[in-house]
Parts: structure tokens; C-alpha cells; sequence
């Protein structure tokens, strides 16, 4: 049933070649390729006083040592600054190798090349280098202090302060009945994909032609920025992402230095070069995200709704920023979630530190606002002594609201305009998940067992499928085989199979006849790449739109030859048949012979397409003037503004009274991003994402110390949950179409990791009795939290802790 | 995180390996499981210019187990003498800990010797030698010696091992009869290194306590035993609460900071572990 | 300048899913670079060279090994499997069946370290309760899927199996 692909959980077609060992990513490519190895800076911040390289030339196996004084022309040159912004007055981007001066402990000094990566290692270790240290900016305090400098030439360590303001916030605090203020902080984690990064280039010297394989989220951007930065026509450097083992965001940042190092040294040498990021490499060099300080001022009345917000933000932006400010803004903004202040203020500073670079990690600043919002919104609860899903319940946008414009600008430069959603209603679903108005009762019943547990919930709206286009293309071959491609790359969604659903769907096909190819610039040489929860809705738009042209253009086509009307037809199982009398009909494969008018026949179905086989019109030209030989279509999809998914989670945690462990004993999400092109696969992006949620709420952290080194280098200290760390995840969907695009479809991808931190924070505060204000957080933090409260040195809730009947005070007063 | 290069050995004898040992001296490194020495040496925190590969070697892929001890060979997988039925039923606490012991892919390659010889302070398998008061088993180029655990241990990675010294085994000696075991830990991460661990063996002797021993893994530099059994002998298993063992584990311990627990989240985690180890061991012991 | 030392080389020879191989490698060259660089049987994958993440875990002796912690001289005399040698994309085997049924994979990097991990773990425990499964997978990361369905994959497998040998 080709008719119903569409919201199907189809098995993923890429999946037999992954579990077989058939896949195929960067480092199963190029065995015949030098390997590279670099000299990493060892310092957090210093400046470069000498390299001698004397002692690593005798190694046997090296092919070349280059420093920054080697590289030539724009190779030379500072890395681009991706996403420009008016406020992102100081953005500051690295050398492909450190020109002078190092500013974190990882960035690249010397390239290595060598027979393979053991020899590479080898002669990299040989190297000298000699620095003058400089003092380290480490942490966010130290970088706000100012005191010292990460860049000499960037006062007060601030890259970009940006401000946005709606309504008059001072008025409405001052008139407002009530106001509460929180100091707040979020620490580093980063993406951590299985796979690190991964360059590999060929050059073809007889062609000039330049051939680039990256494990990268945007082949196309890739391939425009090597090709600048080694002075290369377009038309003669081509990039694929072959299969990626992961990205959650780091590798949408382009070109990381290997990028533009590794083609350069392939040219230079006329042999391919690989080089192949290893994990020490990726914790060092490749980059972190969500350190924040955060405080809130909220004024609000006597039923909890919110009048003022006044939130400040201070953003640990790394050592350099070449993807912009785009984090701090999505916090900026995402933080309102689904409620509607009265006022909102936000001001925030992105601020250099000696550290790896923050670019977008899965989430890409929202789960900072989200946890903002959501520690605000939980305290008013507090404040007041109301339940806390009623508080939420009055800030609500309700549907009736929709579209909501907040007045803001979002990351995409567009209004922050909410399209859909039905808050109202997935608030329901998630408190029939858990259990909400049960709790109390399961409660009394655990301490009277002498156990501690609580209950927390957070919400989250996220703008996904951001601008500012993608692009289809489908071809229609003349054995009936479909082959489509967009060119935003894959890590792991499932493309292959949810965009061939949406072409066996528009098109009439089997969607084993279906072939997708993402993330190959030969292919489809348009796009901007996979971030942003986008794929589904720039892409998979883009894919329908261009099958909807394809359709009409095999409906004409058969019209003509069946002699009925187009309207008359329908295509089933890729069969072009009239309705109602099945017996008139071609296939695809047949409508694609006739498509392209032919001199050669080179099998026996091209024989039909030939100038001497049918019954050709000799008054019209083979090809009309308005028409294109073949059965094929492109299209793009632009919209004018992102599309807003939401999500509401709660979890059930037991806290150890002793030892402070923390457990998830439940974990509970609905989620809403509109149909579901394939629910498998989106429920396996929300478990993903809570996944990643949990680690960063309970487990994973980058610890630097106050030199710049980061002491947790490894998956030994680096604490990536194992399956025995995430609870069962138990999900429940609401489906509110997008009115912006033809498919009403929004994204999912980062969905799963935005409230975690805020939920599991909610739910901690509430079996301990005193407020969460600071994640991630482990059994030795609370353990310590525990022990200030009792010394009256950290605050009680004020509320009697989550109940929803009885009081639970009636029972003491016994 | 490729190694350096390294000349490898695979002696195929216990005097070979003495003698090459005795050949490389400082240089050389004996590789058993490997699963912690690779790691160091892909990441090149150490370099060795010889590595003495012993999996080759004859003979030292036993378990024994008499009436007076476990004895161990240098390549008995963590695994095998997990799953090993007499060695279970002779000294439950070895399956105990070993179940600890990272995760069971790491078990199946690791030698529970060549952890021993490793000498990390957050082992188990060092703990639980020095529980069972236990011997390890060297030959050196002067031939065979033994030396008790106590001797054995020097610090953190460090044991009275010479250079040119082999561990072939070692041998864990049998609890009295009437004894009961437990061991306990908590890790960040379910396999990770402990935040502190605790064994305990108590020994009940006609009805009462006779005899009351813990060890600790992660919050002592170097394996030690806390002997409790002048506080709690004689008296009948059930009456006790092992609550009372606070005190003496406090001082007993000696936990450090790191990046994942502060000294004193580390010794309040030693003495509850310390609490409910005796508790079930207690309740094991007849 | 004096001529550089050539490192020694050592004759090998591991059986690789039942194909003995014969190679010359250097001592420190690791099993897993041995297998994907040197046989280009590149289904195990590297994930972290620490031992850690379980990626490039083979069947060593039908025991699964890290084989980032495995030298290559150290495998000899061994029987090495590694996924490729657990099934092929037209005769799956019940591990690699289930994870396609259960969407047990997303980027698939993981994978042929679960594979191999569970297949070893079902010969020892062929019906596992979800908790066992859960424990079973304990050892291997997984940055996608949140676990939840590869503890499915592993149930399911369970199940392929028992049908496998009840047609049989």
C-alpha cells in the first residue's frame, strides 16, 4: 500500500548495511591515504615562542612537517566568522594552525603527515614548542571579572552584548503584586557523537579537481569554504559526507581546521590524506556547549501570572567564536517557552574564555532557557503555594492565541512568531501519563517506607525547521527506480527511509523502488545543511514539493499517450492508471522512456523512445519549449519563518537519603511536532534526546581547572550515561499540524534533550524540600546542598512539597 | 591514541620472562590483559620500550582451590574465575567483588593477578587479597618467593615487586568456616571506578560473632583491613547494629578529592557501605 | 641527518571469521586497526581507543574483547568474529534482525559493538527479562538511541533465536 507511507513506521532502509558492518563512514574510506596528526597546544593560553622540528625528521614514515608560516594565501587566514551578527561587535575566529598565540588546550599547532597515524603520533611528539605563558581566563566569573584578557584587542572578554526588550518591564515589575529573583548556572557538556570528526581528501592533478569526504552536518558548506579558502573554482571541489556516526550539532561548524588542512595537503603532496579526529582530540579541539550564568527577576500577581521578566544571561562562548552568538540568542528568546510575560526583558553577554569554542550541541541553548524559565515559573509555584502545573496553566499562550508573535527577534533574524500548538492539552496528556494528581498518594506511601521522592515537570517550545531553504530533486528512471536527492547530510535520522516515504507517498510508489542520497554536493549541489531540527521540514517539504512536480509531469505525460484527462488518472504501485478502469495503464518506467525523446536506443525499453518508434507530431519539437527531457523534478522549500514544536516531560525521582544518589524512577514526555512522518523514528529521537538530557542533568560536565585543563578528558571521567544510567522512557504524542508548510509537518530532532535538566531539577526540589538552582548536579552536590540547608545556610521551599488532595501538614498537626 | 613503538616479547616460560625482564629492566612492562596498561600506552602517558607479553606462557591459567586457599594464576581471565563453581563456593566474596570489577567484556580479558600487580588504589581485587589476608606469588631471577599482601602493596601503583620479578599467582586463603561475605560499592556510572567500596567478612562462631573484617577500594591509598573483631565478638549476629561501625571506618579511611566526589562524600559513602556490607554479611554467616 | 630506523616487523597470522589471515605488522599495531586497516574489514569501528565505549568489540575465542585494547601479535592463535562475520544484509542473523525490527541503531557507529556484545550474551542467557537485557548493554555507549530500543533489539533477538531453533 503505497497510499499510507506517510505516518508509517517503516523499518529504516539504511539499517541492514549498518548492522552487517556495511556502512560506511570516514575512516573506512581511503586506505591508501597518509594519515595526519597534529601538535595540540598543551596550554590553555601562551604565546608561541619557537617550534623545533630537528628531532622528529629522522622518523622513518614522515612525508611532512607545516607550521603556520607554511600555509599560504587565505589558508593562512583567520577561519571565517559563519553567522555575522550586528551585535557580535568582537567575534574573533582561529588559524587553521595558531598564528603566534594558542587560546585553549587542544588548538591545532603543528600538521603531521606521515605513512599512517602511529608514525604521525610518533614524529608529532618530537616537536618542540616553546611558549611564554599568559594567564588562563577560565569560567565565567574570571571571564566577566576582566581582569585578565583572552584576546588583547577584546575589552571585558565580551564578544557580543545584545539586548531585547517588549513591553516596559521596569513599569510592570514596579507594579507588580509580587516579584522573586534567581541566580542561576549551567555547565559544559558537549555532543559527543561516537564518531569524531573526519577529513579526507583526494586530489585529481590531472583534472585539478578536488575530491573531499567530512564527517560533517553540511557537505555543501564544506565544500564552498575549502574551496574559497584554497582558491578553487566551485565547479571543481566536490564534498560528501558519507555516513556519519553522530553530529548533535558539532559538526555543523565548518570548516573546522582539518577541513581546510587536509585538502590543502593532498593538493601539495598529489596524494589523498586522511586524517581521523581521535577522542582525546574531540574532547580538546572540537566543540562544548551550554555554560551559562543566568539571573531572573519575575513580578507576577497573587494567581501566579507573570508580569515582568527580566532575565540577564552571561554565555562562556570558548575561545573563539566562529558560529556566532546563535546559542545565546535561541536562549534569549527560547527561554519564553509556551507562556506569554506581561513584559519580557533579556540582556546578555558572550564572553571569551581560555576554553574549546561553544558552538550549538543538540538543544542549541535552549535547554538553558528552558531550565530559566522553568526554575522561575516552579518558584512563583513556590512563592504562592500553588500547584505547579496551575501556574503553568495560567501563563499558557492558548491555541486560540495562535500564531503568537512574542515581539522578538529570533535566530533565524525573523520574528519570534509561534505558528501552532495546544499547550493546553498536552499539560493534560502529560499529567494522565504520570500520574500528577496520584502523586501524593504514592508519596505518603514511599516515606512511610522511608524513601525520598519527588516529582518534576518542565516545558519547552522549540523552533525548528529554520531557513533558509533546502532543495529536492527526483528523478525518475526508465526502470521505474526513483532516485531523489536533497542535500543536507545525515547522522542517524533515518533519512534514506522517512524521505523515501514521503516520495512512495506523493508519487504513487513502492518505496523499495525509492533511492535517497543525502549530503553529496554531485548530487544536489543547494543546501545549507542539518541543524535546527530542519531536516524533516526544509528537506522533506522540499523532496514532496519536487515529487508533486514529478507526479504532475508523468500525469501529463500519460495522459497524452492514454488519451484521457490527467485529473482522470492515478499512480499506484507506479503504475499511471485511470481510475475506476484499471485496465488503461503505464508504469513510471514506461511515462520515463517517453520523457526523453531518443536517437540511440540502448536497451530494449529505450527502442520506445526512439525517432523512428512512435507516432511523432513532426510539427512539434521533441522537447517543447516549456519542457526538459527525462522524468524528473526539483524544487525547494523556503519558508518565511521557523515552525514551533513543544514538548512537556515529568519524572518521578528517588533521592537516597543517605548518600544522596539520585534515581529516575520514571521519566514521562508528550511531545508535539505535528504529524509524524515516521513515529519510530521520531520516538527514537525523543529517547535520544532524553538520553542526552539525563547526562547532562545527572552525569556529564566539562571540568576545567583553573589553568585550562580539562581534567575529564576521557569516557573514563567524561561521564556518558550507559543504558544502566537512562530510566525507561515513556512517550505519548499530540499531533497539531504547522499551518506554514504543505506537509504541516515540524521538527524533532533536538525535542528530547531541551527540559531535562529543568524537569529532573523540579523533581530533586521537590523530594528534598529546597530549590535546585544549578546543573548538572551529582549525589556529592546535593549531598552538600543537604548539609547547608540543615546549617540554615540554603532555603526551604516555602510550599508544603507537590500535593494535589490532602495537605500534608494535616497529618504532622496530629 | 596510537602507542609507541615497543620491541614485544612472548616468552614462553616463566624463566623466560624472568629473563628477558631482567634483560629490559625499567624499560619493560609485562602485558597480561591489558585492559589497564593499553589505554596508558595508547594514550602515551607511558611508553615502555619493551613489552612482555605473557599470554604465550604455560601454565598460569589455573585456578586451584584447596582446602586452605584460592590460588590464581597470572592469566586467569577476571571472568574465569568469576564463573569458576569451586572458587565460588569456597570464597564467595571473590564472585562478589569481581561482579564490580568494570564490565564484563573488560572481566573477560583482564587477569584478576595482573589487576592485583596494578596496584590501583580503586581495584577491588586488591581489597579482597588483603581481606583474605591473601600471598602473591613471584618468581624473580633468585627463583620463586612470596610475599603477603601486606608487603606486597606499597602505595598507589606501586608494589614490592622487583623489575625482573613475575607475578605468576596469587592465593586468596579461605574464611574460617561460619564466615559470611559481602561486597558493596557505588560508582558514578554503573562499571565505573568506585566512589569508595566496601567488603566485609564477618565469622560467626556457635551462635556469636567471632570475628569482623572490612577492606576498602577508592578511599585508602593502598589496600588495608579494619579488624572490628575485639568491638563485636561475642556477641549474637542479629543483636548488632553495624551502625556502630561508623567510628572506626571514618578514621580507617583516608579518602582524596577528584573530580567526581569531594574526601568527605567519599568517607560518609564508606561508612554506610561499611553499615549494609556487615549487615549482609552478617546475615550470611552462620 | 642519519637514516631513519624502519620499525620491526612481525609476521602474524589470525583466523578472521574463519579465514585465516597472514600479515606483517608492527608489534604496537592495535587488533582494531589490524582488522579495518590491514583485512579493510572496517564494520568494527573506534570509538574511543580507552576501552571505554565498546564500539570495536570482536569476538575473541567467542568472548567479546575490546580490540582497541588487543594487540594484533597478542591475537594470534585466536579465533577472531567480528560483525561481518555475525551475518550479511541477505541472511541477517537474530541480533542484527532485531535491531533492524526495533530501531535499535540510529547513526548504526555503535552498532557492530552491541552486535557482537549481545550475540555473545545470548549464548549464555538466551531468555533475559528486560532488566538482564538492560545490564547486558551496560558496557557499550550509545550517543543516539537512549538505550530503550536496543534493550528491545536484545528481547527480540532473544525471541528470533528461540523461533530459529524451533524451525530447525
Amino acid at each position: 500500500m503505497t497510499t499510507s507511507m506517510f505516518g508509517a513506521p517503516v523499518a529504516r532502509r539504511e539499517d541492514p548495511r549498518l548492522v552487517t558492518g556495511n556502512g560506511r563512514f570516514l575512516d573506512d574510506l581511503g586506505h591508501d591515504a597518509l594519515a595526519a596528526a597534529f601538535v595540540r597546544s598543551p596550554h590553555a593560553h601562551a604565546r608561541i615562542v619557537d617550534i623545533d622540528v630537528t628531532d622528529a625528521l629522522d622518523v622513518d614514515g614522515l612525508v611532512g612537517i607545516w607550521t603556520h608560516e607554511d600555509l599560504p594565501g587565505r589558508v593562512g587566514e583567520p577561519l571565517p566568522l559563519l553567522i555575522p551578527h550586528p551585535t557580535l561587535t568582537h567575534g574573533r575566529t582561529a588559524y587553521a594552525l595558531a598564528k603566534d598565540e594558542v587560546n585553549h588546550v587542544g588548538e591545532p599547532i603543528v600538521l603531521v603527515i606521515a605513512r599512517d597515524r602511529y608514525v604521525a603520533e610518533d614524529v608529532a611528539q618530537l616537536i618542540r614548542v616553546e611558549y611564554d605563558f599568559l594567564t588562563p581566563v577560565v569560567g565565567i566569573e574570571m571571564a566577566r571579572d576582566a581582569t585578565d584578557l583572552v584576546h588583547d584587542d577584546v575589552p571585558d572578554n565580551v564578544s557580543a552584548h545584545m539586548f531585547q526588550e517588549v513591553g516596559d518591564v521596569d513599569a510592570a515589575m514596579a507594579a507588580a503584586p509580587r516579584t522573586l529573583e534567581l541566580d542561576l548556572s549551567i555547565e559544559r557538556s558537549a555532543c559527543m557523537p561516537m564518531e569524531g570528526k573526519g577529513v579526507y581528501a583526494r586530489w585529481d592533478d590531472e583534472n585539478g579537481e578536488l575530491r573531499l569526504y567530512s564527517s560533517t552536518q553540511t557537505s555543501t558548506g564544506v565544500r564552498a569554504a575549502v574551496a574559497a579558502k584554497l582558491d578553487l573554482p566551485l565547479a571543481k571541489v566536490e564534498c560528501i559526507a558519507p555516513d556519519v556516526g553522530g553530529g548533535f550539532g558539532v559538526k555543523i561548524n565548518h570548516p573546522w581546521p582539518e577541513e581546510v588542512l587536509i585538502p590543502w595537503a593532498a593538493r601539495l603532496l598529489d596524494q589523498p590524506v586522511k586524517w581521523v579526529e581521535d577522542r582525546r582530540e574531540h574532547f580538546t579541539s572540537s566543540a562544548h556547549e551550554r555554560g551559562q550564568l543566568q539571573t531572573v527577576k519575575v513580578g507576577f500577581d497573587d494567581e501566579g501570572r507573570i508580569l515582568a521578566l527580566d532575565v540577564k544571561l552571561w554565555h562562556d562562548n570558548g575561545a573563539y567564536t566562529p558560529y556566532g552568538i546563535i546559542v545565546p540568542i535561541i536562549t534569549s528568546t527560547q527561554l519564553l517557552g509556551p507562556y506569554k510575560p506581561g513584559a519580557y526583558r533579556v540582556e546578555f553577554w558572550s564572553l571569551y574564555t581560555n576554553t574549546v569554542l561553544v558552538t550549538p550541541y543538540r538543544g542549541a541553548g535552549r535547554p538553558q532557557g528552558c531550565f530559566a524559565m522553568e526554575r522561575t515559573v516552579d518558584a512563583i509555584a513556590d512563592e504562592l503555594g500553588l500547584d505547579r502545573t496551575e501556574v503553568r496553566s495560567r501563563n499558557f499562550i492558548l491555541p486560540s492565541e495562535m500564531p503568537y508573535d512574542h515581539g522578538l527577534l529570533f535566530q533565524d533574524g525573523r520574528p519570534l512568531r509561534y505558528d501552532s500548538g495546544d499547550f493546553p492539552a498536552s499539560l493534560d496528556k502529560l499529567k494522565a501519563l504520570v500520574g500528577w494528581d496520584d502523586f501524593a498518594a504514592y508519596r505518603a506511601e514511599a516515606e512511610a517506607a522511608g524513601r525520598k521522592v519527588g516529582l518534576g515537570i518542565g516545558c519547552y517550545v522549540e523552533g525548528t525547521g529554520v531557513g533558509p531553504y533546502e532543495g529536492g530533486h527526483i528523478q525518475v528512471e526508465t526502470s521505474g527506480r526513483v532516485n531523489v536527492s536533497t542535500g543536507l547530510t545525515s547522522q542517524g535520522q533515518g533519512h534514506e527511509t522517512v524521505f523515501a516515504q514521503i516520495v512512495a507517498n506523493e508519487l504513487g510508489v513502492p518505496i523499495e523502488d525509492v533511492h535517497v542520497t543525502t549530503g553529496d554536493t554531485r548530487r544536489m549541489p543547494y543546501a545549507v545543511g542539518t541543524f535546527a531540527s530542519r531536516a524533516a521540514v526544509m528537506s522533506g517539504n522540499a523532496i514532496a514539493l519536487a515529487a508533486r512536480t514529478v507526479r504532475a509531469k508523468a500525469l501529463r505525460i500519460a495522459a497524452d499517450a492514454l488519451e484521457v484527462s490527467a485529473d482522470d488518472l492515478e499512480i499506484v504501485d507506479g503504475d499511471i492508471r485511470v481510475k475506476g478502469a484499471p485496465g488503461t495503464h503505464m508504469s513510471l518506467g514506461t511515462v520515463s522512456v517517453m520523457s526523453n525523446p531518443l536517437r540511440y536506443a540502448f536497451d530494449e525499453a529505450a527502442k520506445a523512445a526512439t525517432q523512428f518508434a512512435g507516432s511523432n507530431d513532426p510539427s512539434k519539437p521533441p522537447v517543447a519549449d516549456d519542457d526538459e527531457p527525462g522524468l524528473e523534478g526539483k524544487d525547494f522549500y523556503s519558508p518565511t519563518q521557523a515552525t514551533f514544536a513543544n514538548g512537556m516531560h515529568a519524572a518521578i525521582v528517588e533521592t537516597d537519603p543517605v548518600t544522596a544518589e539520585i534515581r529516575i524512577l520514571r521519566y514521562c514526555v508528550v511531545h508535539d511536532c505535528g504529524p509524524m512522518i515516521n513515529p519510530m523514528i521520531v520516538e527514537g529521537q525523543v529517547h535520544g534526546g532524553v538520553a542526552q538530557g539525563v547526562g547532562g542533568a545527572l552525569y556529564e560536565r566539562m571540568v576545567y581547572d583553573e589553568s585550562g585543563q580539562l581534567l575529564n578528558a576521557s569516557f573514563m571521567d567524561f561521564l556518558m550515561p550507559y543504558a544502566s544510567e537512562v530510566p525507561v522512557i515513556e512517550t505519548d504524542h499530540l499531533e497539531t499540524p504547522s499551518p506554514l508548510n504543505p506537509l504541516g509537518i515540524k521538527g524533532a530532532g533536538e525535542a528530547g534533550c531541551i527540559p531535562v535538566s529543568a524537569v529532573i531539577a523540579s523533581a530533586i526540589e521537590d523530594a528534598e524540600g529546597f530549590p535546585i538552582r544549578s546543573m548538572p548536579i551529582s549525589p556529592v552536590e546535593l549531598w552538600e546542598l543537604r548539609q547547608r540547608h540543615a546549617a540554615g545556610d540554603w532555603p526551604s521551599l516555602r510550599r508544603p512539597r507537590h500535593t494535589s488532595s490532602s495537605p500534608t501538614d494535616t497529618q504532622e498537626d496530629r | 591514541m596510537k602507542p609507541a613503538p615497543f620491541v614485544h616479547h612472548a616468552p614462553r616460560s616463566v624463566d623466560e620472562a624472568v629473563a628477558v625482564l631482567g634483560e629490559v629492566g625499567h624499560d619493560g612492562k609485562v602485558l597480561a590483559g591489558g585492559q589497564s596498561l593499553v589505554p596508558i600506552l595508547n594514550m602515551r602517558l607511558a611508553s615502555p620500550g619493551h613489552l612482555v607479553d605473557i599470554n604465550q606462557v604455560a601454565g598460569l591459567d589455573t585456578v586451584v582451590v584447596d582446602d586452605a586457599t584460592v590460588r590464581v594464576g597470572a592469566l586467569v581471565r577476571h571472568t574465569g574465575l568469576e564463573r569458576h563453581e569451586g572458587a565460588y563456593a569456597a570464597l564467595p566474596l571473590l564472585r562478589q567483588a569481581l561482579a564490580h570489577v568494570a564490565h564484563p567484556v573488560i572481566r573477560n580479558r583482564g587477569t584478576t593477578v595482573g589487576s592485583i600487580a596494578h596496584a590501583d588504589a580503586a581495584g577491588e581485587m586488591p581489597t579482597i587479597l588483603a581481606m583474605c589476608d591473601g600471598v602473591v606469588e613471584a618468581v624473580g631471577p633468585a627463583g620463586p618467593r612470596e610475599i603477603p599482601w601486606a608487603d606486597f602493596f606499597l602505595g598507589p601503583l606501586e608494589t614490592s615487586l622487583a623489575e625482573d620479578e613475575l607475578a605468576t599467582g596469587v592465593r586468596f586463603p579461605r574464611f574460617a568456616r561460619g564466615t559470611g561475605t559481602a561486597f558493596l560499592e557505588r560508582a558514578r556510572r554503573h562499571g565505573d571506578y568506585a566512589l569508595a567500596g566496601v567488603g566485609a567478612a564477618v565469622t560467626v562462631t556457635g551462635g556469636v560473632v567471632s570475628g569482623v573484617r572490612l577492606g576498602f577500594v577508592s578511599v585508602t591509598d593502598v589496600p588495608s583491613v579494619l579488624d572490628l573483631t575485639d568491638a563485636y565478638a561475642g556477641q549474637e549476629p542479629s543483636a548488632v547494629d553495624w551502625a556502630s561501625s561508623a567510628d572506626a571506618v571514618a578514621d580507617a579511611v583516608s579518602p582524596e578529592d577528584d573530580i567526581h566526589a569531594t574526601a568527605a562524600y567519599r568517607r560518609m559513602l564508606a561508612v554506610e557501605l561499611a553499615r549494609l556490607a556487615l549487615t549482609e554479611a552478617a546475615g550470611r554467616a552462620a | 641527518m642519519s637514516e631513519p630506523v624502519a620499525e620491526e616487523l612481525l609476521d602474524v597470522t589470525i583466523t578472521v571469521n574463519g579465514v585465516p589471515h597472514h600479515a606483517r605488522v608492527p608489534a604496537r599495531r592495535l587488533l582494531s586497526d589490524f582488522l579495518r586497516h590491514d583485512l579493510g574489514l572496517t564494520g568494527t569501528h573506534v570509538g574511543c581507543e580507552h576501552g571505554v565505549c565498546g564500539a570495536c568489540t570482536v569476538l575473541v575465542d567467542d568472548e567479546p574483547m575490546r580490540s582497541c585494547l588487543m594487540f594484533a601479535v597478542t591475537a594470534q592463535a585466536h579465533r577472531i568474529t567480528t560483525v561481518e562475520g555475525l551475518g550479511t544484509i541477505d541472511a541477517m542473523r537474530p541480533v542484527q534482525r532485531a535491531f533492524t525490527e526495533c530501531h535499535g541503531l540510529q547513526c548504526g557507529f555503535c552498532t557492530p559493538g552491541f552486535v557482537t556484545t549481545i550475540t555473545a550474551y545470548l549464548e549464555e542467557n538466551p531468555d533475559p527479562t528486560a532488566e538482564e537485557a538492560r545490564e547486558a548493554i551496560s558496557g557499550n555507549l550509545c550517543r543516539c538511541t537512549g538505550y530503550q530500543n536496543i534493550v528491545k533489539s536484545v528481547l527480540r533477538a532473544a525471541e528470533l533465536r528461540r523461533k530459529e531453533a524451533n524451525d530447525q
